[in-house]
């Protein structure tokens, strides 16, 4: 290591480093080592992101280019090798299906049901946990809990809670006086139980989201707000709110993206007859829809066409989101 | 930001990266030959012979493990290991066996596949299997003749037999006794099977007569879609023809059972309930409804279900008519490395002898019908069901089930027909004929490639 430079300031590590070609012109040795150097310089890092894009075009590119030449063919699970060429007609078909339109409406208003409290709560929790607490570890590593249990545990309890016969919820509403509900077949009712276990599971990952930001905000502020005699509410709601406005937006657009893509829910909500999302469809999600397709009926092409068109939304929203943004941040 | 440099260390690292990332992706696109038996040498010494590991891919609680069937014959040939991985859901084994015969890899050496897939199985994937009708060990004639049929290609294709018959799922009618009594209904499984002897209608005229007594909240069957799957069952045709066109919409026997059971959920008789759903299961052990109509494999169920607290109050009776739900089929995929040893394996574990063993344990109900007359299925009696003569119950029905048609779709049909049509009848209070133009919509767009 003796022999070797270590170079610190930035501005002579550029590749265009014009000291390594000037040394070029010694001795052959020293030539093809300050050539191995540049090379080096220029090259490595892209090494060293490498492996990430490799694996991303064998698992990530390969398959969504995949999708995209599936889908304009007439291709079946049976015999994936033969395709028939049907141009764009699986999409084109998507405007007249029922189904599609019906999966994506349920799509929409469950992530609606779901995102709007889950990240108000998330909030709402994170400014709790905010607060200078006993055994605050405890409670931080709690409310992420529901995160890390899985889906399959999560719903299958959920689906118990939510029966019809002898739920705890119908249970706990006769007790009060309320009627049971049926909240597999209602159409509101079942979306409404689908987003209840969005919620518990994602909102302590919001909310932990949502405390980092906030231990980024200056404690002046808040002590000059309090000097100004504002309420902990008023705090909360004209300092951390405005402090917190990147943290929201970094969390809505995770959330529509879990929400458009909502599958597990929904698909063992509906415990003996997967992917119908119910006997009227009523919580069949894009996802779900797609999975129905693809894995039921054994239509690649199909749900190729379903996939895609479910990242053509996202990207649709994802511009809106930007317009959005953009709006905002020149004001 | 820009960390130190070291040249050497650098170019080192980055070839040990590259390296690296190119060995994990020739990693990842090999195939893994070994399947679940990996690390277990294939080859070793026992005995003198070389050892070799056959691997059985099976989906549910299939019972060959459970039954002690792998044990045994190991014990009969040392050179063999039996290795089995299971998939809980046929709906998440089924497709991937799709994609892994299309591949040709990640195959099992033989792998199970469930009686409404065997048609799509031997229509599509004749050529990828092997004909075990010419397996070693193999006699037609201990096979129920429909059974038979179903596993093997038609003419067009091949006519090869790729797949062998394990269990089928002969029908009875699961009932309460004490519920029966209470409603003033005989209780003897005799008298009870001949209430509804040879008419499915005079099953719905039992259900009637039993609410008349019975009063609120107590239901004759579990589900109007079980009556469904039942009635169907009896019927030769059922969702194909025989030329293989999709005629479910206008034959009437489809029509004719939807609509029976359709009226088991309109005249209240229904519990309300969907197959294979927590509710259900809640069901059978707080005794909301008095009967089911049950092929052998769902006694266990039962019992699971119900608990010691429900022995002595279910027995068994003979269903209105023969009817068949349910079975499964071994295949050995000729992409396996020992297709040959897997074929002799498949037609042991198939063979009577070994079939009589897996009902004696397991309770699923042989497809070879010579395995009717050895001691173990023609004496049995279920203890959790009064002693019932599930042997002789169940061969009468098998014996009597019509050599159904099946077409490659069934199981899509079945179940758009069982999870969409009859429960909007049954749990959402549509009418009949609602329920099943929209069965009929979600089929077509099933079907519709």
């Amino acid at each position: 290591m003796t022999d070797e430079t270590a170079v610190l300031s930035p501005s002579t590590v550029g590749p265009e480093r014009p000291a390594a070609e000037g040394g070029g012109r010694g001795r052959p040795g020293q030539v093809w080592r300050s050539r191995r150097y540049r090379w080096d310089l220029r090259w490595s890092p892209y090494a060293f992101v490498a492996p990430f894009f490799l694996f991303f075009a064998a698992f990530g590119l390969f398959p969504l280019l995949y999708t995209g030449w599936a889908a304009l063919h007439q291709v079946e699970l049976t015999d994936p090798d033969s395709m028939t060429w049907v141009g764009l007609r699986n999409f084109t078909r998507l405007w007249d299906d029922e189904f599609f339109w019906n999966a994506l409406r349920n799509t929409v208003t469950i992530g609606l049901l779901s995102t709007v409290p889950q990240l108000a709560i998330a909030l709402g929790l994170a400014h709790l946990l905010n607060y200078r607490l006993r055994g605050s570890a405890f409670f931080r590593v709690a409310v992420l809990t529901p995160y890390a249990t899985s889906v399959a545990a999560a719903t299958l309890v959920f689906v118990l809670l939510f029966g019809r016969d002898y739920g705890m919820v119908n249970w706990a509403l006769s007790a009060v006086g309320f009627e049971a509900v049926d909240w597999q077949n209602g159409t509101f009712a079942s979306q409404l139980a689908v987003s209840t276990i969005v919620i518990w599971r994602w909102t302590g990952y919001n909310a932990l989201i949502y405390l980092a930001a906030m231990q980024a905000v200056p404690a002046e502020l808040y002590e000059s707000a309090a000097l100004d005699g504002a309420s902990r509410w008023q705090q909360f709601l004209h300092v951390t709110v405005p402090s917190l406005r990147p943290t929201i937006f970094f969390t809505c657009v995770v959330s529509t993206i879990g929400a458009t893509q909502l599958f597990g829910e929904p698909l063992l909500f509906n415990g003996g007859a997967g992917a119908t999302g119910g006997s009227d469809h009523q919580f069949q999600t894009l996802g779900l829809y797609l999975y129905e397709q693809g894995w039921v009926n054994l239509h690649l092409g199909r749900a190729s066409a379903i996939a895609w068109a479910m990242f053509l939304i996202l990207l649709l929203i994802a511009g809106a989101a930007r317009l959005l943004r953009g709006r905002k941040d020149s004001r | 930001m820009r960390v130190r440099a070291r040249s050497r260390r650098t170019l080192l690292t980055t070839v040990t990266a590259v390296g690296a990332a190119a060995l994990l992706l020739a990693g990842c696109a090999q195939d893994p030959e070994e399947g679940p038996g990996k690390g277990t040498p294939a080859t070793g010494k026992s005995g003198g012979a070389a050892q070799t590991t056959l691997t059985v891919g099976v989906f549910g609680a299939f019972g060959l493990q459970e039954a002690g069937l792998y044990d045994e014959y190991m014990a009969q040939n040392p050179g063999i290991r039996i290795e089995q991985t299971s998939i809980e859901r046929n709906e998440n084994y089924y497709p991937q066996l799709l994609t892994h015969l299309g591949t040709g890899s990640g195959l099992a050496d033989i792998q199970a596949v469930e009686v409404n897939n065997i048609a799509e199985i031997t229509a599509t994937q004749a050529d990828k299997l092997v004909d075990l009708g010419k397996a070693p060990g193999v006699d037609k004639a201990a096979y129920l003749p429909w059974k038979w049929a179903q596993g093997t290609a038609s003419a067009a294709k091949g006519g090869a037999t790729v797949g062998l018959g394990t269990d089928i799922g002969p029908q009875g009618i699961c009932y309460r006794k004490d519920l029966f009594e209470a409603a003033g209904l005989p209780s003897d499984r005799a008298a009870v099977g001949a209430l509804w002897a040879g008419d499915w209608n005079k099953y719905l005229e039992a259900g009637k007569a039993y609410k008349a007594k019975a009063g609120e909240g107590k239901a004759f069957v579990d589900s109007a879609s079980g009556v469904m799957a039942a009635v169907t069952g009896s019927s030769a045709q059922r969702f194909y023809d025989e030329q293989g066109k999709v005629v479910y919409k206008t034959n009437p026997a489809v029509r004719g059972a939807f609509d029976l059971a359709a009226s088991f959920a309109t005249d209240g008789l229904s519990a309300k309930l969907q197959q294979f759903t927590p509710g259900w299961d809640q069901g059978f052990s707080n005794g909301s409804f008095a009967t089911v109509s049950c092929p052998a494999w769902m006694l266990g169920y039962i019992q699971d279900k119900a608990g010691p607290a429900g022995k002595d109050k279910w027995d068994v009776a003979q269903a209105p008519k023969p009817s068949n739900w349910g079975g499964s089929f071994l295949v050995v995929p000729k992409a396996g490395k020992h297709a040959e040893e897997a074929a002799k394996l498949a037609a042991w574990l198939t063979a009577p002898a070994q079939q009589a063993k897996l009902f004696e344990k397991r309770g699923s109900f042989p497809s070879a019908s010579a395995a009717y007359k050895l001691p173990a299925v023609s004496g049995a009696q279920h203890a959790y069901f009064g002693g019932a003569p599930i042997g002789e119950i169940f061969s009468k029905a098998a014996e009597g089930v019509p050599v159904t048609v099946v077409g490659p779709k069934d199981l899509v049909i079945a179940q758009n027909l069982a999870d969409i049509g009859m429960l909007q009848v049954d749990q959402k209070g549509r009418s009949p004929q609602e329920g099943w133009e929209a069965a009929v919509k979600a089929i077509d767009n099933a079907l519709d490639q």
